[in-house]
């Protein structure tokens, strides 16, 4: 079986710093798979290549056996990769709907001609987008703040709603940048099985990277992790937690 | 699109209505000042989709009107002599001769006008905030200065002899679609991918949302509607020059909608009709003070006092609608 995403060799460097150093990683279609690494090992660095956003200095990314390498973000999109952000980007002036209605929006057929001149199919298109982006936001458990200005929501709904946004594009895989961090003990248990959810009834293959161990032991089947730019251990929970390479990348300081 | 119709065709009737009432009781100086109000109206609901909707920063407003007026000039002055002179050897009416030559006259300006969008769109498109604007107001004295050098169109004199086509009629007409079209637009999935561009790029086209092509949409859509405002203000001027349309002119319009909210259109209206009645109705007051100039000084306290206090505009980013309406009204606040 090949796999859903893989990389051979991904490099890239920033001037002199190697940030992300030979890569290679394999996720299988309805894995649940964890990135972990110290801060500034280079996981944000990766998702930005799987997504278009760097282009590696080496190496190469297949999604679906198709080259992703010099495509734009917008292609990427396009071919069933969507993301969260570690640092939020919502649309801060569009309402929580809106926000995960922008989602949909790659998936519209009309042309703007249809929007201008409000044709049948621009209203089929509002409702096709409205309806999805409801029914993500009731399964994020956020409906009841469907007409709240996005920039109004407390921080961790703030996440979810990221969640929601990136599902609303029907991806094949998503990738969550440590979408746990500022969530209280409560909300990370929630999201937890949020995330479960997403690979189980939604079928999205999910890749997550995630400094709260509890939470990335507790859900996730496989587990990389990179230190300075360079995989260090691969396996499944157990065996990472007893892996004295990750014990000392995680111990011996940054 | 039925109950869009319907609205359109009201509306023009209204128009038509008014413009009949303006001619029959109103005096001409009034008129005057309502037309170019409503020209302001076309020009900043417009650029308001570039640089409020899409939150590009766009100085090239008066380089896309001095399109329009020029081109719509050529139809309405050059080809009428030839209209008049084929119309001697074939029985029909003389097109570009009547009122009815007008609007094709126009839409061939904003046609042309939004052609010259789309060149200026696409190469700039890579350039974010000020260095967008100085692109765009480079785009827009290349234009004037390539008019002011193009003798056959009067160079720096200006070409004088429009017909007076411009009326309350025609350009309240255009404010209407303008408005329509661009309250249709912010309300759909176009709208959103707009204000998605413009509230976080890079997130926007993680989506999937084609930044680019949206960006050269926004600059098409606002170049044609200011290019029809360019042939709109050529008529009711009826002389044209390279000097009208200096980049003077783009800041008015950038200044109307910051006035009024940028990325709202019924701030748009606002500033628009604010900034161009209000040195008129000051000109009443200067008189009454007998102080020449004042006027510029009470105009330029009122537009610093503004952005003191209500630096977001005077909407903010707020449309007007009932609901604003029912809870601005005092006691009404939260209940249902
Ligand atoms: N655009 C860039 N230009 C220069 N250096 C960069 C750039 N992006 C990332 N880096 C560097 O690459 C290294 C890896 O950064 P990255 O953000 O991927 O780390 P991370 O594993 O996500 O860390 P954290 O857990 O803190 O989020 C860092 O040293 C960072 O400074
Ligand atoms: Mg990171």
């Amino acid at each position: 079986m090949t796999a859903l995403l893989e990389t051979s060799d991904l490099t890239i460097r920033f001037g002199g710093l190697t940030a992300v150093d030979t890569f290679n990683l394999s996720i299988q279609e309805g894995e649940l798979f964890g990135l972990i690494g110290p801060n500034g090992a280079g996981k944000t660095t990766v998702f930005n290549m799987l997504t278009g956003v760097y282009l590696p200095s080496e190496g190469t990314v297949h999604f679906r056996e198709k080259l992703i390498n010099g495509r734009n973000p917008v292609q990427v999109a396009r071919m069933g990769i969507s993301r969260t952000f570690q640092n939020i980007r919502l649309f801060d002036e569009l309402s929580v709907l809106e926000n995960a209605m922008t989602g949909a929006h790659q998936h519209s057929k009309l042309t703007i001609f249809d929007s201008l001149f409000r044709t049948p199919r621009h209203f089929r298109e509002e409702q096709r987008q409205r309806d999805r982006a409801y029914e993500l936001l009731e399964f994020m458990g956020l409906e009841d703040r469907a007409g709240l200005p996005a920039k109004q929501l407390p921080y961790g709904h703030r996440r979810k709603l990221e969640i929601a946004r990136a599902l609303a594009t029907e991806p094949k895989l998503i990738c969550l940048d440590e979408p746990a961090a500022g969530m209280n003990t409560g909300e990370k248990a929630e999201l937890s099985a949020l995330i479960r959810k997403i690979r189980d009834e939604l079928n999205v293959t999910v890749l997550v990277i995630e400094h709260d161990m509890k939470l990335v032991m507790g859900i996730c089947e496989k587990i990389q992790v990179l230190d300075y730019g360079k995989t260090i251990a691969l396996g499944t929970p157990g065996e990472i937690q007893n892996d004295p390479k990750v014990i000392e990348a995680y111990l011996g300081g940054d | 699109m039925a109950r869009l119709l319907g609205i359109l065709v009201a509306a023009i009737a209204v128009t038509f209505g008014a413009n009949w009432l303006l001619d029959s009781f109103v005096d001409e100086y009034v008129v005057r000042i309502i037309n170019l109000c409503g020209i302001s109206i076309i020009l900043a609901v417009s650029l308001n989709v570039i640089n409020g909707l899409c939150g590009q920063f766009s100085l090239g407003h008066a380089g896309f009107m001095a399109i329009g007026a020029y081109v719509s000039a050529y139809f309405t002055t050059t080809l009428r002599y030839f209209d008049e002179a084929a119309t001697k050897y074939v029985a029909i009416e003389p097109m570009f001769a009547s009122e009815w030559g007008f609007v094709p006259a126009l839409l061939a300006g904003g046609l042309v006008a939004a052609a010259a969008g789309a060149v200026v769109g696409i190469p700039t498109l890579r350039l974010k905030g000020d260095y967008l604007a100085i692109a765009t107001l480079g785009f827009g004295e290349i234009v004037t200065i390539m008019i002011t050098n193009f003798e056959k169109v009067g160079g720096a004199n200006g070409l004088p002899g429009l017909p007076p086509y411009s009326n309350t009629f025609w350009i309240f007409s255009f404010v209407v679609l303008v408005i329509m079209l661009s309250w249709t637009l912010q309300r759909s999935t176009f709208g959103r991918a707009l204000i998605a561009i413009r509230e976080n790029e890079l997130a926007a086209e993680v989506m999937g949302i084609p930044a680019s092509r949206l960006k050269v949409m926004a600059f098409i859509y606002g170049a044609f509607f200011a290019g029809v405002a360019g042939g709109l203000l050529g008529h009711l001027l009826q002389t044209i020059s390279p000097a009208t349309f200096n980049f003077m002119k783009s800041i008015e319009v950038v200044v109307m909608l910051v006035l009024g909210g940028l990325g709202s259109m019924t701030g748009a209206v606002v500033g628009a009709i604010v900034l161009t009645a209000l040195p008129e109705a000051l000109r009443d007051v200067e008189s009454g003070l007998g102080l020449p100039g004042i006027r510029m000084v009470v105009y330029s306290l009122v537009l610093i006092l503004l952005m003191i206090f209500r630096p977001q505009g005077i909407f903010g980013q707020k449309e007007l609608s009932l609901k604003l309406l029912a809870r601005l009204l005092p006691g009404k606040k939260g209940d249902k």
